[in-house]
């Protein structure tokens, strides 16, 4: 084992599987002029060419688009979007051709397909380059999203999605990029599967259901938590579709109490889904209404203090852990 | 590799007898101060970035003339203008104070293009009908067709001026734009800022076509290139579009070709020299009076700064304001 960021993981899967498989290519924005926008793909085209590493026009239907026609044609692209908003430019795509394909044609077509793009706000990039849309796209039957939160995770759902026979949404976050963890030495073969969690933290108090650039925050309360004596554990749910549901419901069956925490929006998103859940077949276990923490009912603001002010915060997980522990009566 | 725009330009050699253009000295001096004036603000940016004291923008620089000239050329207040992030010069020759795009850069509560909310360079006037902004490339030509499809029904005069660099020519936005805009002749003007680069791709990566312009005749509209560093020739140019437009004759598509100058370093290609040079061979400038100009528009421009760094941040409690027009209320009360 050694330690790499988060970044370095990912490019290390895209050099390991461009190695092994010569039907792996990378297509995207600026990936080979610029190394892509966080720099990920810095170094790929000099080492396996510029027809295998191919920057489009500007363009994210270009890239997705061909992307599609490529995997049906039997390569098995990883196509990179700046971000996940630009990825709306592209939805028509990603929800109408790639992820129904193969249940329009009775089994028959495979759309073996990465697309990777970073989510999340925090960076101050406004409100058009800062959101977490992760569940518009888990929405939709046939799709794969996954969102790694450690270098570990990144470069083994990279690996596992590219030789996945189905197209597969990995979503990073911007502000992941540069942190670092415990990765198996180059070379060193793992995948990590797409349709199972990970528990960050044990705890028998409060389960704090979570994913993404999230679980580092969640897993910072629980160490304040821990302070004052409640033990939270922190369930990283990463595989956003398919869900590993069983791994949220077995947490909970212990500690009976659950927040969901993601910097994304309330209304309508991944954590109310996960909620609804936990409800629906975890409701006996439950011995408080589950709280959600979430980034605020709007777009994401410019200013520096807006944006703080917008997107949550350890505390914000803490106080919602507060709210829902029973209240602890003088003796 | 085949030749670029940029090798086929002769820069900068300014002359209105060439142009048959009939220009004073007055007119000349009001366009001069303009590019002068986003040259130091658009160095005031600069040095606020690189000190770490705001995000986000782009720099004009290598632009002015080419946006200065298309907005020398439009009716203010008739016209809407669709700009893109670069746009600094356009919004200033336009009469955006010095003090809003300060405001904005820093985000500040009194910002008046956004409250602080939005990225900087993002511009909006419902005064000066800047009609903007989307961070997403493009997507503005759109809007920039539709604008002018709404004039043409209300029977206004108005005008639809829309500016983007050649890296939004790919996307299929402005395909869609200029289709529309040519099927039903309507009032718009394409300016692409063509510097030759988007991000790191070049043009020779973005498009199969030797020019911008020659995009044009897939619409059924005139593509047009004009040399971005001659302020006038890009004024007869645009003049010529309007002129069009407004006859019902419909759209043009208008290929600026610029410099995208990164450093302090004079440049033989900086169009702000070119027509302070061409000032001084008619006479109609000094070098003191130049110095006097550069000095007068550096207090005024400080002064701006000085109060944009003042200003509050806006207040967070306002964070989730301006979604909607009535209060847009849930109906269970949050926690
Ligand atoms: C839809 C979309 N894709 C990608 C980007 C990221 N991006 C911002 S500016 C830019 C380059 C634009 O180049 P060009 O249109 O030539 O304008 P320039 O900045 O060179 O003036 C890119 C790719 C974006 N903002 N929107």
């Amino acid at each position: 084992m050694r330690t790499i960021t988060y970044r370095e993981a990912l490019r290390e899967a895209m050099r390991e599987e461009m190695a092994r498989d010569e039907r792996v290519i990378v297509i995207g924005e600026d990936i080979d002029g610029y190394g892509g926008t966080y720099a990920v793909t810095k170094g790929l085209a000099d080492e396996f060419g510029r027809e295998r590493v191919r920057d489009t026009p500007l363009a994210e239907e270009i890239i997705v688009g061909t992307a599609i026609g490529a995997a049906m044609g039997g390569m098995r692209p990883v196509a990179e979007i700046m971000t996940i908003n630009f990825a709306l430019l592209a939805s028509d795509q990603i929800v109408n051709a790639a992820a129904k394909a193969r249940y329009m044609f009775g089994g028959q077509v495979s759309v073996p397909l990465v697309v990777r793009m970073p989510a999340g706000g925090g960076a101050q990039r406004g409100a058009q380059h800062s959101q977490t849309l992760e569940s518009w796209f888990a929405h939709v039957p046939g799709m794969k999203v996954v969102m790694p939160a450690t270098p570990y995770d990144a470069k083994g759902m990279l690996k596992a999605a590219i030789r996945d026979e189905d197209m597969v949404l990995l979503i990073e976050h911007e502000l992941l990029y540069g942190i670092k963890g415990e990765v198996p030495d180059e070379g060193v073969e793992y995948t990590v599967p797409l349709n199972r969690g990970e528990i960050r933290r044990e705890g028998r108090d409060v389960s704090l259901i979570t994913f993404s650039r999230s679980v580092h925050l969640c897993l910072q309360a629980a160490e304040e938590l821990a302070k004052e004596g409640i033990e939270a554990e922190v369930v990283d749910m990463r595989c956003i579709r398919p869900i590993d549901l069983d791994l949220a419901l077995d947490s909970i069956a212990k500690t009976n109490r659950a927040i969901v925490v993601e910097e994304g929006w309330k209304y309508y998103g991944t954590g109310q889904g996960i909620a609804a859940l936990l409800y629906e077949y975890g409701f006996d276990n439950l011995d408080a209404p589950i709280g959600h923490v979430t980034g605020v009912d709007a777009p994401a603001p410019y200013a520096k203090n807006l944006e703080k002010a917008a997107f949550p915060v350890r505390n914000d997980i803490i106080d919602a852990v507060r709210r829902i522990m029973p209240q602890r009566v003088a003796r | 590799m085949r030749e670029s725009d940029h090798d086929l330009l002769r820069w900068a050699r300014i002359d209105a007898r060439r142009l048959s253009l009939d220009v004073s000295r007055e007119h000349l001096l009001r366009w001069y101060r303009q590019m002068l004036l986003a040259r130091l603000v658009d160095d005031r940016l600069a040095d606020l970035r690189a000190g770490g004291y705001a995000s986000g923008g782009a720099s004009c620089r290598g632009h002015e003339a080419a946006q200065i000239g298309c907005i020398a050329a439009l009716s203010i207040g008739t016209d809407f203008i669709l700009p893109y992030y670069r746009d600094l010069a356009a919004m200033l020759a336009l009469g955006m104070p010095p003090r809003a795009i300060f405001l904005n850069q820093l985000s500040r509560g009194s910002d008046p293009i956004s409250n602080g909310r939005m990225r900087p360079a993002q511009w909006n006037s419902r005064a000066l009908n800047v009609i903007s902004a989307s961070g997403l490339v493009g997507t503005q030509t759109l809007h920039a067709a539709g604008i002018a499809f709404a004039a043409r029904i209300r029977g206004e005069a108005a005008v639809a001026l829309t500016f983007f660099g050649e890296g939004a020519t790919s996307q299929g936005d402005f395909h869609e734009a200029l289709n529309f805009a040519g099927l039903h002749h309507l009032p718009v003007i394409f300016v692409c800022e063509n510097n030759g680069i988007a991000l790191s791709t070049p043009q020779g990566t973005q498009m199969p076509v030797q020019h911008v312009a020659d995009r044009a005749a897939a619409y059924g509209m005139p593509g047009v290139i004009v040399d971005g560093t001659d302020l006038l020739a890009v004024i007869a140019t645009a003049r010529d579009a309007f002129a069009n437009a407004r006859a019902g004759k419909g759209p043009t598509l208008i290929e600026v070709v610029v410099p995208r100058l990164a450093t302090d370093a004079p440049d033989p290609r900086d169009p702000v020299l070119a027509l302070r040079g061409y000032l001084l061979s008619r006479q109609d400038l000094t070098d003191a009076q130049d110095e006097r100009l550069r000095a007068d528009l550096g207090i005024m421009i400080d002064a701006a700064l000085q109060e944009a760094v003042n200003a509050p941040s806006p207040d967070p409690a306002t964070v989730a304001e301006h979604l909607f027009s009535d209060s847009g209320a849930s109906s269970r009360k949050e926690a």
